[in-house]
């Protein structure tokens, strides 16, 4: 039984210009100590997902319209926040985009990094202490004892995301996701970042859910990813079979998209067009009037993800029917 | 005063160590600090200065000696009957003190409970709430207090919470604001995704960052108390003789400023540099503890 299953996941905003759908009809899993990532650009519906399975989407406007999110037997979408927080930073960690922002100004570093512990555990200050000691060091933060008498403004940006990894990993959790924990890092840092995560996903054995704008960092880290589109899932795949094996139009446009695919000075490719108006949806595929392969029948009709090979999931119409290969 | 670190392995400089370094660089609050301070202390040791340095007490009449100016023996002259200034002075400013401080710390605790539960509830408690202020807020508080003092007689005890129970609103709506603005922050975010209860949340995580404007507030509200206090004063509501306080002691003094000028001078000139040293010192900490101000 995977860890986390999500089924069906629909997540809507009600604001005063309309109905805006940002998670439509979204299901996946996730194994233990498996890595799943999550890609698609901004606005496509990832950290909606993540936030709705959290118990984090600010309700209202915010509404979970539909779905399941089966944790370890548990409905997290049914459950009250009151039981939701035994699983939260417990059991599902999260680690959030900016790390100058997600931790508390005026709160010591030693302090918050032992609230988890204090509140799930039970556990005394001082071992709670040791324990955070190790933690930052296990993150690769040089001489703890000092660091964690410290404030987060005398943090760097890398060694913040530094302790909030050891903060959302210091009660050992089943599942990590991380929310584009890399974007707001400058590009040695994220490789940094990126090492470390792998090195305590090796030793603690979790669960991660990692949400990305970047192919690369995806297809260094994650065992299997889902591609998503306008709050649409496009397809989901082994990594190696996402990128040799592709089954979708817009996974392969977004692959033409990497630069360091192209043949030095040619134009770079991009995409033609905008991302849909979640507000105002069309019918059928959400990319077909930027795709270079569409026909007529992509804009009628609910296209529904399929499995198109072994474990590969594909939500195009002309792979699921003509076998087209891309 | 704090030496700028220069060695490498120095402790690192704590959140109110750096408030306290950026307060001494401004050199204005600085000295409303020490005024306040001084005052503060001539004030709350009015009773051994008055008994072994000025050798009268506030209310030791004289009346063959009356109104006389500044002199050897009273520093500050007297008023009509013959009572030493300086020590009425320091008296008043004990009670104006301590009204100030009590009201503020009233309003304080009922602004800052309001405010903070109102804008964490959001929603329809946060509206229900606000309109009550509203309406609190559409109250002309002079007449409320005059109500209060009216039905409940005349109190000292009673001044305190009236006062601090009309100055709470505005604390309410900074609070609350604050609180809507910091409650969308990610760190907030982060503490509920790590479990953290509401109320956890709201007292160890929000209110923490309101401590700024807080004390700001609360030094800029304890001048406007003592203003409040001397205006209820000089309508006769206030503190009754033979107590007196600054208020008391600028409206006793304003009735006869044309032939005894140093019974209003005196007290007004107090009063005057404890507000004036009070605002220095707010400003000065409201640029001291703002944190987006510092390193970042």
């Amino acid at each position: 039984m995977p860890l986390l299953t999500v089924n069906n996941l629909q997540t809507a905003f009600h604001t005063r210009a309309g109905v805006i759908r940002a998670v439509q009809d979204v299901s996946f899993h996730i194994e233990r100590g498996e890595t799943l990532g999550i890609v698609g650009e901004s606005g496509s519906g990832k950290s909606v997902t993540c936030y709705s399975i959290m118990g984090l989407l600010p309700q209202p406007p915010g509404r979970i319209e539909a779905g399941q999110a089966i944790f370890d037997g548990a409905d997290l979408l049914a459950l009250s926040q009151k039981e939701l927080n035994k699983y939260r930073g417990l059991r599902i960690s999260m680690i959030f985009q900016d790390p100058m922002t997600s931790l508390n100004p005026y709160l010591r570093i030693g302090a918050q990094l032992i609230e988890p512990l204090l509140i799930h555990e039970k556990i005394d200050r001082a071992a709670a202490h040791r324990r955070a000691l190790d933690m930052l060091a296990e993150v690769g933060i040089p001489d703890p004892g000092h660091r964690m008498r410290m404030y987060p403004h005398e943090f760097s940006g890398g060694m913040r995301q530094r302790v909030m990894i050891a903060m959302a990993l210091i009660t050992k959790p089943d599942l990590l996701i991380a929310d584009e924990p890399t974007t707001a890092l400058d590009v040695t840092v994220q490789a940094q970042i990126l090492d470390l995560m792998k090195k305590m996903r090796k030793e603690l054995g979790m669960a991660i859910l990692l949400i990305s704008h970047d192919l690369g960092v995806v297809s260094g880290f994650c065992d299997r990813v889902m591609v998503m589109y306008a709050g649409r899932v496009m397809e989901s795949a082994r990594t190696g079979d996402l990128f040799y094996e592709t089954k979708h139009p817009y996974t392969r446009a977004l692959q033409k998209s990497i630069p360091a695919l192209q043949v030095k000075g040619r134009e770079l490719y991009t995409i033609a067009g905008a991302p849909p108006d979640l507000l105002r949806p069309l019918p059928g595929c959400p990319f077909a009037p930027r795709c270079d392969y569409v026909i007529d029948a992509c804009a009628q009709g609910e296209i529904a993800e399929l499995e198109v090979a072994p474990a590969h999931g594909s939500a195009c119409l002309r792979v699921q029917r003509e076998k087209l290969t891309l | 005063m704090p030496t700028p670190n220069l060695q490498p392995d120095e402790k690192s400089a704590s959140f109110w160590q750096d408030a306290w370094h950026r307060l001494w660089k401004n050199k204005l609050a600085i000295f409303g600090l020490l005024v306040v301070i001084v005052l503060s202390l001539l004030c709350f040791l009015a009773a051994p200065l008055c008994h072994f340095v000025i050798g009268f007490s506030y209310q030791q009449q004289n009346l063959t000696l009356g109104p006389v100016g500044p002199n050897h023996t009273h520093w500050l002259g007297t008023d009509p009957l013959g009572r030493d200034l300086l020590a009425r002075l320091l008296y008043g400013g004990q009670i104006s003190l301590m009204i100030g401080l009590l009201a503020t710390v009233v309003s304080l605790v009922i602004g800052v409970t309001y405010g903070a539960v109102s804008g964490f509830a959001g929603g329809k408690v946060d509206m229900v709430l606000m309109r009550s202020v509203d309406i609190l807020y559409a109250l002309p508080y002079t007449i409320f207090v005059i109500l209060l003092t009216v039905f409940f007689g005349q109190n000292i005890i009673l001044l305190f919470v009236a006062i601090g129970a009309v100055q709470w609103l505005t604390m309410a709506r900074i609070v609350r604001g604050q609180v809507m603005a910091i409650k969308q922050q990610e760190f907030v975010e982060a503490a509920r995704a790590l479990g953290l209860r509401r109320r956890r949340i709201l007292f160890r995580h929000i209110l923490p960052n309101l401590l700024g404007p807080i004390i700001v507030f609360a030094t800029l509200t304890l001048p406007e108390v003592m203003l409040l206090e001397a205006f209820l004063s000089f309508l006769g509501l206030g503190v009754q003789a033979p107590h007196s306080s600054w208020g008391v002691l600028i409206k006793e003094g304003a009735e006869m400023m044309e032939e005894y000028p140093w019974l209003l001078t005196y007290p007004a000139v107090a009063m005057a540099l404890t507000l004036f040293s009070l605002n220095f010192l707010g400003d000065g900490l409201r640029d001291a503890l703002d944190v987006r101000g510092s390193k970042d």
